[in-house]
């Protein structure tokens, strides 16, 4: 008798949940059941769970080191502002926002189709720096355009985020990356992370695999950028800065490598402590990164890393059951 | 024309200071195959040293100079005992993290205890002088003198010494090594206790040179001696020195044509086009992956 946890749910069981989940959402918003403060968080959490996984595609799955994921989610935020305020400020939030959103993501999936290119050649640490002087081309791009504020930052932006509307993309955003991993072609970018040269010849096409998992983690990244954007309403280029992409690798690792269940612990568990040490301020610095290397050293693999909780196992993982003699 | 040689002078001053942070990562490659990302705040730490030795009573310069090396490398040797050591066999990617990790502690605790810049006090009051419209500091020519006199050495060191010779056969082969009867661990903890004395050399150049210290420095300051490093090709201790010079030549160069806020992003668009062409920068080897 396997415990249930080992088991895949009854069906429809997880449909349930999600439906009653984005629902709960929806009433919530609708009523005001919560004060600003517990929304804040919950946003932020929603934005969270989102930057981990798709980060984790790269870092995790496919097994390289990108830290430029702060990078992404600023040009997810700096378009879909520029939608949402220069472009299309006329439009019903209805159909503007969702529009905004996907705009950014693809101006960084675009950008990280870019990235993608740039694996071919380099691999490990180089690639880390590759992603690194992204970033900071990023961030000091941005501060020389004074078309969106320059330095100063993007003022007025809408504050157009709801708990529905980051429901609706952090489960897109865990549906997809979940699909992928366990697709075929998925395993392409697993068999990456295990040996390049080794899936090369038994006929992985490493290249598309590599520059699917860009193209896909910097669009969520992009996503996650904008909602970010539209829940703060004022964004600023030092804010996306390696600080930002070091918190996201704090809550990938903490949660563990190249699992869903992982990145969902690993985003809730760090936001709550940076919610929790907020008194502490500029302390709070110290104490995350501190974690981040106690674990490193005594537990290098994460809360949950390279295991994955069953209920976002697609079902045929599961061995068919047994018939009774 | 001056004009020119009067920015070449300033070029060589930043070159110099990079090249002496640059040093230490590039070391720290070449016989770990390991990014210290913490090195640019072990430097920005050691100016804070230097900071508070001379609030505590004021040393000459050299004094000064010598203490807030030794103390830096106790320091850059502790960084290897307590989180690095424990990582050497595990994934490289655990080892990046932990440092990452440690050089946001050694920031943001600089950061809590001090967090506004500190005024420098004068270490060293300097001599101008004037060359047909060119002025030369006597500072100007300490720093370069300094960190060209601690290159030297280090070059010699490296070159010519057991002990150099030791660190060169680690980097080629640390399963090999110690079955020639060579104390790693005390090699490797030598590599990162002269890294971080010269990242502390330079602190105290940087700190007399532009007297206004914050703990942001290791960000605006440290990187750039890392893109320095990586475009010499990291782990070549040469190849840390020409690409610190070339950055420093790159960055006052834009400066003179530029708005001072595209520096940035020139030398790091730069970065990425040399890494692009040169994967592994000017004076690198390129990493052979064995199957």
């Amino acid at each position: 008798m396997t415990r249930w946890f080992r088991q895949p749910p009854p069906r429809g069981v997880l449909l349930t949940l999600l439906a009653a989940g984005l629902a709960a959402c929806f009433v919530i918003e609708q009523f005001g059941l919560v004060d600003d403060y517990v929304r804040f968080v919950l946003i932020t959490l929603g934005i969270n769970i989102i930057l981990c996984v798709s980060l984790n595609l790269v870092n995790g799955w496919m097994g390289e080191f990108s830290v430029g994921h702060a990078g992404f989610m600023a040009l997810g935020a700096y378009l879909s502002a520029c939608v949402s305020v220069k472009w299309l400020a006329w439009g019903d939030p209805l159909w503007m926002f969702p529009l905004a959103v996907i705009g950014g993501g693809l101006l960084a999936g675009a950008v990280g189709f870019l990235l993608g290119l740039l694996s071919f050649k380099t691999r490990g640490d180089y690639l880390a720096i590759i992603t690194l002087a992204f970033l900071m081309i990023v961030k000091s791009g941005l501060e020389n355009i004074p078309y969106v504020g320059g330095a100063r930052g993007f003022l007025g932006i809408g504050n157009q985020t709801t708990l529905l509307s980051t429901a609706i993309w952090t489960v897109l955003t865990l549906w997809a990356i979940r699909n992928l991993v366990y697709s075929r072609f998925g395993r392409g970018i697993v068999a990456v992370r295990e040996d390049e040269i080794a899936a090369n010849a038994m006929g992985v096409d490493t290249r598309k695999a590599k520059l699917a998992a860009f193209v896909v983690s910097s669009f969520f990244g992009g996503v996650a950028g904008a909602l970010f954007a539209h829940q703060l309403q004022f964004i600023n280029p030092s804010v996306f800065d390696l600080v930002k992409s070091t918190e996201i690798l704090v809550m990938v690792y903490l949660g563990g490598v190249g699992s869903l269940a992982g990145s969902i612990l690993g985003a809730t568990a760090f936001t709550f402590l940076s919610q929790a040490l907020q008194p502490l301020g500029t302390w709070r610095m110290v104490i995350l990164p501190l974690l981040l290397v106690l674990l490193m050293i005594f537990r290098p693999r994460g809360i949950m890393g390279m295991r994955e909780f069953s209920w976002f196992v697609p079902r045929r993982e599961f061995p068919a059951k047994e018939e009774k003699k | 024309m001056d004009y020119f040689a009067q920015q070449a002078i300033n070029a060589i001053q930043l070159g110099s200071i990079y090249a002496l942070i640059a040093l230490g990562y590039s070391m720290v490659y070449g016989v770990l195959v390991m990014i210290n990302f913490a090195h640019g705040d072990v430097f920005m730490v050691s100016s804070f040293f230097c900071f508070l030795l001379l609030l505590l009573l004021p040393v000459p310069f050299v004094a000064a100079l010598i203490i807030v090396m030794l103390a830096t490398a106790v320091l850059g040797v502790a960084l290897e005992r307590l989180a690095y050591r424990p990582l050497r066999n595990a994934p490289r990617v655990s080892a990046i993290i932990t440092a990452l990790g440690c050089g946001l502690i050694i920031q943001n605790t600089t950061l809590s205890l001090s967090p506004y810049s500190q005024r420098m006090p004068e270490l060293f009051v300097p001599v101008t002088w004037n060359f047909g419209g060119v002025t030369v500091s006597s500072l100007q020519l300490l720093i370069i003198g300094v960190s060209v006199g601690l290159m030297i050495g280090l070059d010699f060191f490296i070159r010519r010494t057991r002990y150099g010779m030791a660190m060169r056969a680690i980097a080629q082969d640390r399963i090999t090594v110690p079955l020639m009867g060579i104390p790693v661990n005390t090699m490797i903890a030598l590599t990162f206790a002269i890294g971080a004395a010269l990242g502390g050399a330079a602190g105290v150049l940087y700190a007399s040179a532009y007297p206004v210290i914050s703990a942001t420095m290791g960000v605006l300051i440290g990187w750039k001696a890392f893109v320095a490093a990586v475009i010499g090709g990291i782990g070549s201790v040469r190849g840390a020195v020409l690409g610190a010079y070339v950055l420093g030549s790159v960055e006052v160069f834009t400066v003179t044509v530029l708005p001072s806020t595209y520096r940035d992003l020139v030398v790091y668009a730069l970065l990425l086009v040399i890494l692009i062409f040169k994967p592994y920068g000017l004076l690198g080897r390129p990493a052979v992956q064995k199957v």
